[in-house]
Formats: structure tokens, C-alpha cells, sequence
């Protein structure tokens, strides 16, 4: 590998650390604050990118109208979930999972009656041509992922360690009950979590759309990633799901430049049953699950 | 009713759903007797997915499993030439290795990160069949099984293969449900109601979890021996998570809480299934419209609704007279 290949892949890597994170980061805090696993998820992710797809790419609005669009959206749709499917399903944590993953049927099928199945969705980039780093290429709309990214993770942070809300968010993780006795409303904290799962999914999603293949069926894969970066990192456990993703991002980009994607994942997934034997409660978890 | 009539009154819709079983293949369209080949696979699926979930395991890779069976199937038939009857049992043992392999990171966990992890390690198992060329053939798959014989009688006629399924699937199903009945099965069930308590009663929760997940995965096994050899063909693609969806669906919408609930499930659905051929892009939305609805208004399963039924009379009336007071205003 030389400086150029190198170069290029430790940028790709960034970017992939930076998606995964967004991804990860959601279903983390949604398992951690009401025990909601949402195997939709990846739906969520594909509703972001066809948002954009529908209002960028049809609807002639400005890219980042888009994108920022997208993220209302799919809070919204996280929101829904949580009325829907997740209130009546109650403590019952398996019946709720069980559900979304007919949710996420339900999503496919309406995405792609809609806008049909088949074909991959085309769609322009915005940011035409690479920054010339070293010697190093990388398109322009792959490095635009990173700072929003990071953006907003650093929101999410400033909101769950600084805001009375996000405080009132964590304590629910916490102690639902010692929480609920303090005042706090369990439902409303739980229609929040949703929502900002929902919102980083969606803006996931909607950042990766020019540069992922978009199609109804693109959630599998994104889920399966998402949900490793879960276990890797430690269930309910933010900040874990934040270095796992970065190390997962690391591993795949890295053995994808130097194999393929199949492998990478391979690799992603081996890493994964590495870590639930030396440490199964995952990097940052607490307690043993 | 004398004692030998009490114990084996429930045999009697056994017997007669084999008798109807036997009869129906001769009076139906090649078509159908193809669906019923397939169906008798999907109810070894389902009621050896029941058996691995009675520990409390709800794992992600059964179908992945069916499809170590078939690849085992498809290679050890090509290329040693093991007939049918040997290769039934021996896709199952092979399955259940590969099982116990996956399942000793898979022990370390429980719940939920349980179903997930066995999601990540098939799809692991899946992308080894897609990335491997040799022996597995990579995305094409593996063609050419040869057409499968027993005692002499050619299996490539439906008919012939309609009763060779439907043999090694009562047999599956008459382990299955004596092992849920066993002191083995009750090991699982207490272990689904509290494992640390199980632990307590001198249950070994890690070697018993083993002991469901491989059983469950030879079965598994054997049901993808007979798909292998049905097709012909193997490839990645027949083991989609879309094929274990409908799996969960079959198992969540039938209750999972008796041996019988998964059956009913898988019969019902396997109808609807084929009345919905019409509308085939709306069908994933269809079922999972049914799997979200079923698990609001009716968690327990269609087989929750049964019981009600075998109700004594009596406490029917009472139920009704109850109904009847607060109907009555005042």
C-alpha cells in the first residue's frame, strides 16, 4: 500500500467510522432508554436516502434542504414507531423487536411500490470532483460527510450531558422509575429517544444517498452493521457504540481497499465474536448482559 | 370411557390428518404436490425453531442452518455419491456441528444480543458460501445434485418425493414433540422462565442452551437436505433473512408457547401464502402488516385462541351468563 492508497483509505475509513457512528449511535440510545430494539432501523437509514432522493433528485430543491429535511421526517417516522408499535407491545422487549422487523417489511414494500424496485436509484452528486490531499484523492461528497457528522454527535453530547432534557433522557436509561418519581414523563423521554434515533438514521442516510447504492432493500445491510457496532460497543452504551464504530469503520474500509466488501464485513462480524468471548458485556458495557 | 381410549384419544386427528396426508397427493395437480413438499419442509423449520426457542433463545440463523444442511447435501451427494437415506441424517450431523461451532461466542450471550449475534454469525456463514468459490460454488451456487433414489424407487417424481418428505418429516416432528415433553424439554423451559434459578436446581443453563440450539440446527439440517435435493441446486440466495422473516412469522403468528402453535402457524400462513400469489409485490407488506397486528392484539399466537374452545361446556355458560349481567343495565 502505497501513501497515496493509504492516505486515501485512512480518509474512507473516517467517513465509514462517521456513518457507522450516526447509525449506531440512535439504536443505542433507543435500546438504552426503553429497552426499544428497532430491527428497522436500517428502513429508517432508507427512508433518509430516499428522502433526499424524492426532494433533491425530483423535486429540484437544494441538497442540503434535503438533507435537512430528511431528519424531521424520520423522526417522525421514529415517533410513529414508538406509538404504534412499541407503547402497545409494552415490556414485552422481544414482541416490539419481532414487530419492527415487520415494520421494516412494511417500509420496503411502500418505498418500493412507490418509487419502484429494480434499478438503483441515481442520484447527482452535488460536490463534483476530489480534494487533492498528499497525493491522495477523495471525492468532495465523501468529505463532506465527515464534519456533519461529527456535528452532529457533538449536538447529541452537548444535549445529553448539558440540557435539562438530555439529563432527564439518561436518568430514564438509568432508572426508569427512580426517574419517574423525580417527575420526569417516561413516555415523553421515550418518544424522544425515538425521534433523535429516527433523526440520526435519517441524516445517516440522507448524507450517504449520493454516494450508496439507494434502493428499498439497503436497510439489511445497514441494520446488520448497526447492530453489531451495538453489541461490539456495549448495549445501551453511547459512547461505546462511538469507538466501536470508529474501530469497525477502521477494519472494514481497510480490508475492503485490500480484499473486498464481502470480506470486510466477514472480518467486521469475526471481530465481533472475538469480542463477546474475551468481553461479552462489549467494550464499554457495564454490567454483564 | 375406559382407560386404553382416555390415553390414546389424542391420536385420533393424528391418524387422521396422515390418513388424509396419504390420499390427497394422488388427487392433486403436480403443482400442489410440489407446494406440499415444500410445506413439509417449512413444518420441520418451524417446529425445530420452536425447539430452540423454548430456552429463551431467539436466534436469527435457523434458515442459514438448512442451508449448511443443503450445502452439505449438495456436496457430499455430488461428489462421494451418499444415497438418500444416509444423506437425510448425515446433512443434520453436519449441521449440528457447524451449530455447536457458532454457538460457543453465540453462549455469551442472552436475549436479545442472542438474536443478533446469531444474525451476525449466518450472515457470516452466508458470505462464506458467496465468497468462497471452491468448493462452494461462490453467488451461482452449487447445480447438478444428482436425483435421489430409496430402495430402489425413483425420487424425481413428485409423488414418490411427496411421501419420502413427508416420512422424514413426521419423523422430525415425533422427536421433536417427544423431546419438548421429555425431562430434557423441561430443562429448556425452565431455563426460558429463569435461568438463574434453573442454574440453582443443578440445571447446566450453558450445556442445556448447546444441547437445544444443535438439536434445533439438525433438524434444520435434514429439512435442507430435502430442499437440496428437491431443487437440484443450491445457492446464497435460497437463505435470505427474507426466508428466516417469514420464518419468525410463521412461529410468532402460530404462538410459540405450545408445540402445536408453530404447526398451526405454519399451515395457515402456508395457505395464505399461496392465495396471496396474485399479489406478489405487496406480499412481504401483507405479512409483516399481519406479524405487527398479531403481536398488538394477540400475543400469545392463534394457538392462544384455542384453548377457549376446548373449554368445558359449562364454564361457557357461566361466561356467558356473566357477559349477559353486564350487558343489563342496572
Amino acid at each position: 500500500m502505497d501513501s497515496a492508497t493509504l492516505i486515501q483509505t485512512l480518509l474512507n475509513s473516517v467517513v465509514t467510522a462517521s456513518i457507522y457512528a450516526l447509525v449506531a449511535v440512535g439504536l443505542a440510545m433507543a435500546f438504552g432508554v426503553m429497552k426499544m430494539a428497532n430491527f428497522a432501523h436500517g428502513e429508517f437509514f432508507m427512508v433518509g436516502s430516499y428522502t433526499v432522493y424524492v426532494l433533491y433528485q425530483l423535486g429540484g430543491f437544494n441538497f442540503w434542504v434535503a438533507v435537512a429535511l430528511s431528519m424531521p421526517i424520520v423522526a417522525l417516522l421514529g415517533v410513529a414507531t414508538e406509538r404504534l408499535i412499541f407503547r402497545p407491545t409494552g415490556k414485552n422487549i422481544l414482541a416490539g423487536f419481532m414487530a419492527t422487523v415487520g415494520l421494516g417489511f412494511v417500509l420496503q414494500v411502500a418505498v418500493g411500490r412507490i418509487w419502484g424496485v429494480g434499478m438503483m436509484k441515481r442520484i447527482d452528486t452535488p460536490y463534483m470532483g476530489a480534494a487533492e490531499i498528499g497525493d491522495a484523492f477523495v471525492g468532495w461528497q465523501r468529505l463532506i460527510v465527515i464534519p456533519c457528522a461529527i456535528a452532529m454527535l457533538i449536538a447529541l453530547r452537548y444535549f445529553l450531558y448539558n440540557m435539562k432534557l438530555g439529563k432527564a433522557l439518561r436518568a430514564c436509561a438509568q432508572e426508569p422509575e427512580a426517574a419517574a418519581l423525580m417527575g420526569i414523563n417516561i413516555r415523553t423521554m421515550t418518544m424522544l429517544a425515538m425521534a433523535l434515533a429516527g433523526a440520526s438514521a435519517g441524516l445517516a442516510g440522507a448524507l450517504m444517498a449520493p454516494i450508496h447504492a439507494v434502493t428499498p432493500y439497503m436497510g439489511h445491510g445497514i441494520v446488520l452493521i448497526a447492530f453489531v457496532v451495538v453489541i461490539v460497543g456495549g448495549t445501551a452504551s453511547i459512547g461505546g457504540a462511538v469507538l466501536a464504530a470508529v474501530i469497525l469503520g477502521f477494519i472494514h474500509t481497510f480490508v475492503t481497499t485490500l480484499t473486498d466488501s464481502l470480506v470486510g464485513t466477514m472480518v467486521g462480524v469475526g471481530f465481533m465474536a472475538i469480542t463477546l468471548v474475551i468481553r461479552p458485556q462489549g467494550l464499554l458495557g457495564r454490567e454483564k448482559p | 370411557m375406559t382407560e386404553l381410549h382416555r390415553k390414546y384419544r389424542g391420536w385420533v386427528p393424528v391418524i387422521v390428518i396422515l390418513a388424509i396426508l396419504c390420499i390427497i397427493p394422488f388427487h392433486m395437480r403436480a403443482y400442489h404436490v410440489e407446494i406440499a413438499i415444500i410445506y413439509f419442509m417449512s413444518v420441520i423449520l418451524a417446529a425445530s425453531y420452536r425447539l430452540v426457542t423454548t430456552t429463551g433463545d431467539w436466534g436469527f440463523a435457523h434458515i442459514i442452518m438448512q442451508g449448511v444442511g443443503a450445502y452439505a447435501t449438495a456436496l457430499l451427494a455430488k461428489h462421494a455419491g451418499i444415497p438418500f437415506i444416509v444423506m437425510v441424517p448425515l446433512a443434520g450431523f453436519v449441521t449440528a456441528l457447524v451449530g455447536a461451532i457458532i454457538m460457543v461466542p453465540m453462549l455469551r450471550t442472552k436475549g436479545f444480543a442472542f438474536f443478533i449475534a446469531s444474525f451476525a454469525f449466518g450472515e457470516f456463514i452466508r458470505m462464506l458460501w458467496m465468497k468462497v468459490k471452491h468448493p462452494f460454488g461462490g453467488t451461482g451456487g452449487i447445480t447438478g445434485i444428482p436425483s435421489p433414489e430409496l430402495f430402489g424407487l425413483k425420487l424425481a417424481s413428485s409423488v414418490n418425493y411427496y411421501f419420502a418428505s413427508m416420512a422424514v418429516m413426521v419423523i422430525a416432528v415425533f422427536i421433536i414433540w417427544r423431546l419438548d415433553r421429555s425431562r430434557i424439554g423441561n430443562a429448556w423451559k425452565a431455563i426460558h422462565t429463569d435461568d438463574s434459578l434453573a442454574e440453582c436446581m443443578g440445571i447446566n443453563v450453558a450445556r442445556y442452551r448447546t444441547l437445544a440450539f444443535v438439536i434445533g440446527s439438525f433438524f434444520a439440517g435434514t429439512a435442507g437436505a430435502l430442499l437440496a435435493y428437491r431443487m437440484g441446486s443450491v445457492d446464497p440466495h435460497n437463505f435470505e433473512i427474507t426466508q428466516m422473516i417469514y420464518l419468525v412469522i410463521w412461529v410468532v403468528i402460530g404462538g410459540a408457547a405450545t408445540f402445536w402453535g408453530p404447526l398451526i402457524g405454519v399451515t395457515l400462513l402456508t395457505v395464505a401464502f399461496e392465495w396471496s400469489r396474485s399479489m406478489l409485490e405487496w406480499r412481504p407488506m401483507l405479512f409483516g402488516g399481519l406479524l405487527i397486528l398479531s403481536l398488538i392484539f394477540m400475543p400469545g399466537g392463534i394457538e392462544s385462541l384455542l384453548p377457549g374452545l376446548r373449554r368445558p361446556p359449562g364454564e361457557h355458560y357461566a361466561r356467558f351468563r356473566k357477559w349477559l349481567t353486564t350487558v343489563k343495565p342496572g
